[in-house]
């Protein structure tokens, strides 16, 4: 038996009922476990190229009973230029969804233009980290993939957690098996790729990371972010261009 | 306060030219004869503002740090579209609770719109133009600008215009105005410029001397 392990064990378990409490070894439990959550969710892609921003996720069939709907459960558009993809708890998810429209659409109504990819990232994450620092409520359960275009930076893709915290990103992998999908990522990934060689990469990441050994169209969802003659545009992949590119990749 | 005082803006091929009366009064008195009423609130943008004394500085000040706070929470400094509907966005909010008795001309450079002017005015009406002026002194430098101003005009050019027009002023106006400062926008940012007006005296602030330039 390990001592030493046992006693971790047991001093975290001391201190990890609240946000508020730090264990002796310096972590936040709370925090990491909803880190290891989202590890256990469904995996999603992102990839920055230079003609656009891909987001690929796998579209989970939970039953057959279930009735397919309109709108994604994944992706979501805040504005015409950003689009979100959420891993973790669907209900905190909407919280937050809901919070970042009206913000996009209060920016807009101060000044007339869109809301900055990374001021839309700041505030969502200011809001996660509330939830970290002050008693009582658990940590927002969800990571963010932000997929977005504005004038001052161009094509960004962003990535946060359920700390709070937030980084920039040119290629990243989130949810199950992502540690597979984040080294194929590293291999493959080129700065100078286009939008059709990222959706590649995209489906091929995915693949990878998903337990099934046979990939069928219908259980991936990808959107992309690009730009149609200066104006940015949020679209996606139907079954038959899925199923295209997973013959290409 | 009666809008004796005097602002007024054109753009040019690739510039954006702000010219302001000097002076500061209140009622009959005339406090001083060097100011400077042209704010630069960004690398790339000024603002003329004109008004209440108080108001315009508290005002130009307000914009000059919030659009400073815009521009640490973007990276980059915001466009001169957006500073415009922003400063709109303060000036009606306040409307109906405080208002803000400023009115004020924003000159900006931008890489992608070009040089620009927008015109706001105390009612927060905020207008894109290619000159524009406030004051009395509106009355005979717009009909001027209507007679000679053309779209891109180069700054010599542009500077002849503003003398033509300070010219009338010193004709025409009741109120007289002796002392102008103008500034320009462009790619190179936002510095002063010299009116060289024969017979208007040019206060040349960064240097804290004044330009006499030979009398009529």
């Amino acid at each position: 038996q390990n001592q030493i392990g046992q006693a971790d064990i047991s001093m975290s378990r001391k201190y990890d009922r609240r946000t508020t409490t730090f264990t002796p070894e310096g972590r936040l439990m709370q925090i990491e476990y909803a880190l290891e959550f989202i590890n256990k969710r469904v995996p999603t892609v992102g990839i920055l190229t230079k003609d656009g921003v891909i987001l690929g996720a796998q579209k989970q069939q939970k039953s057959k009973l279930l009735e397919v709907e309109k709108h994604s459960e994944k992706m979501y558009a805040i504005d015409d230029h950003i689009v979100l993809s959420a891993s973790g708890f669907t209900s905190d998810a909407n919280i937050l969804i809901d919070y970042a429209r009206k913000a996009g659409q209060e920016h807009y109504l101060t000044f007339k233009e869109p809301l900055p990819v990374e001021q839309l990232v700041q505030l969502l994450c200011d809001r996660k980290h509330y939830y970290t620092q002050f008693g009582s409520s658990r940590p927002i359960g969800v990571s963010f993939f932000y997929a977005g275009y504005d004038r001052y930076l161009g094509f960004q893709l962003y990535c946060s957690d359920p700390s709070g915290n937030y980084s920039g990103w040119k290629a990243h992998c989130i949810g199950s098996n992502n540690v597979n999908g984040k080294s194929m990522l590293k291999d493959e990934y080129k700065e100078d790729m286009n939008l059709e060689e990222g959706t590649k990469l995209t489906l091929k990441v995915l693949c990878k990371t998903l337990d099934t050994t046979n990939p069928k169209a219908e259980e991936f969802e990808i959107v992309r972010l690009t730009l149609d003659e200066g104006i940015p545009k949020i679209s996606t992949l139907d079954e038959k261009e899925v199923k295209d590119y997973l013959e290409k990749a | 306060p009666p809008p004796m005082e005097c602002i007024f803006g054109l753009v040019g091929d690739g510039f954006t030219l702000l010219v302001a009366d000097a002076s500061a009064r209140r009622s009959v008195f005339l406090y001083k004869q060097d100011e400077d009423k042209i704010f630069p609130i960004d690398e790339h943008k000024a603002m003329a503002v004109t008004g209440e004394p108080g108001d315009t500085t508290l005002f130009a000040e307000l914009i000059q740090k919030n659009l400073a706070l815009c521009t640490l929470r973007v990276g980059v400094p915001r466009s001169p579209h957006a500073t415009a509907h922003f400063t709109r966005a303060i000036m009606a909010e306040n409307l109906r609770r405080s208002p803000y008795f400023v009115n004020l001309l924003l000159a900006g450079h931008d890489k992608d719109e070009g040089p620009s002017l927008y015109y706001l005015d105390y009612l927060a009406s905020l207008q894109k133009l290619n000159f524009a002026a406030h004051g009395y002194g509106a009355f005979f430098i717009l009909s001027l600008f209507d007679r000679y101003y053309r779209p891109g005009m180069s700054l010599p050019e542009a500077i002849k215009l503003a003398n033509l027009c300070i010219a009338q002023l010193r004709l025409r106006f009741v109120i007289s105005t002796p002392a102008f400062t103008a500034k320009v926008v462009d790619t190179d940012g936002v510095r002063m410029v010299d009116l060289k007006n024969e017979g208007v005296r040019m206060v040349d602030l960064k240097n804290e001397e004044e330009m006499v330039v030979v009398e009529e």
